[in-house]
Order: structure tokens, then sequence, then C-alpha cells
């Protein structure tokens, strides 16, 4: 969708905890990003060079953990893993599903100089 | 540029102004720093490191007490990615509830019709309500004279070549529009049905409109939006007996999506089904009121 000021917004938080926590230099940043995040993590990975050039996070590792989606299925009662939103139920196929997990995006953490 | 919030004049307009506002700027220690990169996003503010909220400047050398900076370490982050938008978007929120504002923010692809629904729930609501209209396009300030033609205050900001409004966008246009207290506010949202939905302006309700014009799959197709709203508007229905349009296909396809989302069908051009959006309008704002009253009592 928007994965340029994604990555733009990430290089914001990335200056900002350089200031806050005392850092120049970042080697190394993970981010969870969930199936209904609507992020193309293609894209991602191509904003992320584009925008963190000549910046602290030039050449920085990007790692991406995707987490997965989940919904509390109200006919089941139940936590069922779910790939789209408009999935059913993979247990009784109905469609009462509350989206529970899968729409991270954040950072996690840095490795950081 | 703005140092308070960090927004510069980037291709973000507002009734083709930069954005420019007034705040108190203090003297920060400002970070410079070059940046060569491309910007995709209309408005880049998104450099700036001044928002108000986490930033700890004057700590100053007096914050370097971490020993052994030339190791490598780890730094424990654990933050969304667009949470400056949302911290923007609950200053909106706060400012609407205050004031007692029920926003709107409508969302579709382009050429739903939802510039028509809004001129005609102006025209008709404006005698009894107080109206305004926040206007998004990427280029152009045709919509806000549409809506000006009605009489309701309006306001245009263009995001250059930006796929959204933002809620900082949105937080200079409430500066910039002086909203009444008790009001109505609707914001016109991009003609997009993907990038919108991840960008929380602060609004009561996102209200997705689909015509019927267009496929009855499109919850399906751009889920992420019809997750997002609450409430969705089938427009042009005067055209379903010249359209093979399954509604109930529609809605149970929105429904999968979200079993929660409220429905209302109606026609902009002969007025059908408008008076029951009306009503829930009215019914929300009068919610929104009884809440601030009861803030404000307390």
């Amino acid at each position: 969708m928007h994965e340029m000021s994604i990555c733009e917004s990430i290089l914001q938080i990335m200056e900002d905890q350089a200031q806050a926590q005392n850092f120049t230099k970042i080697e190394k940043v993970r981010l969870e990003i969930g199936p209904f995040s609507g992020v193309e993590l293609e894209a991602l990975r191509f904003g992320f060079e584009v925008v963190t050039r000549n910046t602290l996070a030039e050449n920085c590792v990007l790692e991406i953990i995707e987490t997965k989606g989940q919904a509390w299925c109200m006919e089941c009662a139940d936590t069922v893993q779910i790939n789209e939103r408009y999935e059913a139920c993979p247990k009784c196929g109905g469609h009462q599903l509350q989206v529970s997990s899968g729409d991270e995006l954040r950072i996690k953490d840095m490795e950081v100089n | 540029m703005c140092t308070v919030c960090g927004c510069a004049p980037g291709e973000a307009k507002i009734d083709g102004q930069d954005l420019i506002h007034d705040h108190d700027h203090h003297d920060h220690d400002h970070h410079h720093h070059d940046h060569a990169h491309d910007h995709h996003h209309g408005d880049d503010h998104s450099h700036v490191h001044v928002d108000g909220h986490t930033h700890h400047y004057g700590h100053g050398p007096a914050h370097a007490h971490a020993p052994g900076l030339s190791q490598s370490r780890m730094v424990e982050i654990e933050q969304n990615i667009l949470s400056k938008n949302d911290r923007y978007a609950d200053k909106n929120r706060a400012q609407f509830a205050a004031q007692s504002i029920f926003t709107l923010n409508l969302v579709s692809s382009p050429g739903s019709g939802k510039t028509t629904l809004l001129t005609r729930t102006l025209t008709d609501m404006k005698n009894d309500h107080s109206l305004y209209v926040i206007e998004g396009d990427q280029q152009t300030a045709n919509d806000a004279e549409r809506i000006r033609a009605t009489e309701v205050p309006a306001l245009q900001i263009n995001t250059g070549k930006g796929c959204h409004l933002d809620a900082h966008m949105v937080g200079h246009g409430l500066e910039s529009l002086g909203v009444a207290d008790n009001s109505i506010l609707f914001i016109e949202n991009v003609g997009n049905l993907v990038c919108p939905a991840g960008f929380d302006l602060g609004e009561a309700h996102k209200v997705v409109i689909l015509s019927v014009t267009e496929g009855e799959d499109k919850p399906l197709k751009y889920p992420d939006m019809f997750h997002a709203a609450d409430i969705m508007i089938l427009t042009k229905t005067d055209l379903l007996p010249y359209l093979d349009f399954d509604v109930e296909a529609c809605l149970e396809n929105a429904r999968k999506i979200n079993p929660k989302i409220k429905v209302f069908q109606l026609s902009s051009k002969t007025g059908e089904g408008m008076k029951d959006w009306y009503d829930w309008i009215e019914a929300q704002k009068n919610q929104t009121a009884a809440t601030t009253a009861n803030v404000l009592g307390e």
C-alpha cells in the first residue's frame, strides 16, 4: 500500500531512538509484520533500502518476522488460524470470526552501535 | 520548517498553501542530517525529530551514560511503526471529544460517488446542523469547490504524491478550518481502497462507500478497508434495474470480512434511503454531545 511512507516512519523511529538511547549506527533491525497489516514485504524491503540510504541505518540488515493471522470463532468458541481476512473458520466453515492477531506492524528491536 | 511537529513544506497542501501553522517555536538542538532519498509521501514531516510526545530534547551529554558504546548492543523497541500517526489521531480525537464534534472518515474507490453523496447530505442537513468538510485529493480543489457551493465550509488538502490523508494533515486542517463546537465533520479521504485503511484520523467511524456499478466482490478484493470500516454505504441503488449487481452477495461478502458492519443502501440522485443515513448521523451526533456533556459535568 504505502510502503515508502511506512519506511519513512521506521526511519523516523530509528532516528528518535538514536537520540534517546545514544547510538549512531544501526546494524540490524527486526520488524514484526502480520498478514493483515496491508504491507507488501517485497515493496517494504525495496523502500527500506532506498529510504535508509545516507542515514544511520544505511546497509542495515532488515529482518522481517512474519506473524500468523489468528481469529476467534464465535461458533466454535475457539482461536483458529487464518491466512486471509475473508477466510472461513477452518473448523466449522463459518464467518463469525473476530480477527485477534495478524495486523502487527511494529519494530521489535535493533542491533546498534 | 516547523520544529514542533516537524512538518516541512512538502507536496501536501491545504487549500493550495503549504502546511504552515503557528506553534511556539522553542530553541531545540536540532539534529541536522541530509537525506538523499526520494520522498514518495507528499508530506515529508517524517524526518524531523521533534514531535512533542516522545522526544527528549535537552538531555544532551547527560544522557550519554551507556558504557561501551563502541560495542554493538540490542535495543528493545516494541513500537508500532504507525505510532506517530496514532498519536496525532489521538490528539484529533481528544479535540473532537472536547468540542463535541462528530467526525466521519469517508473512504472509497475513485468514482463511487462520495462527493455527490456528501453534497446531497450537506444540502439536506445544513439547516439543522453545523457542518464542516475536509476534502482529500491528490490534486485540484475541485471537490472543495463543489462542497462550498452548498455553503458548507470546506477545506481542500492535496496530498501531492500521497495516497491517503494522515492524522497530522487533518490536525492542521482543523486548525485552518476552525470547526465550531457541536458540529459534524465529514472527512472525504483520497479515493483509494487500500492505503487509507491503515491511517486513523481520529474519526468516530470509517465509512466505506461502494457503488453498485462496482463488483460485488470488492469487499473480498480490498478486505483491509472493509475490515477497518464499521459502516458501509451501497450507493447508486437507482441503477440496480440496469445492472447485474447482486446486492445480497455483496453484503454477504462484506460480512465475511466484517460480521458487524452496518449497511445503508441509498441513491444520492433519487434520495431513496437517504433518510436512514441522516437519522443515523443525527443519533450518533446526539450521542457524541451527550458524552461530551457527561465528561464536562464530571
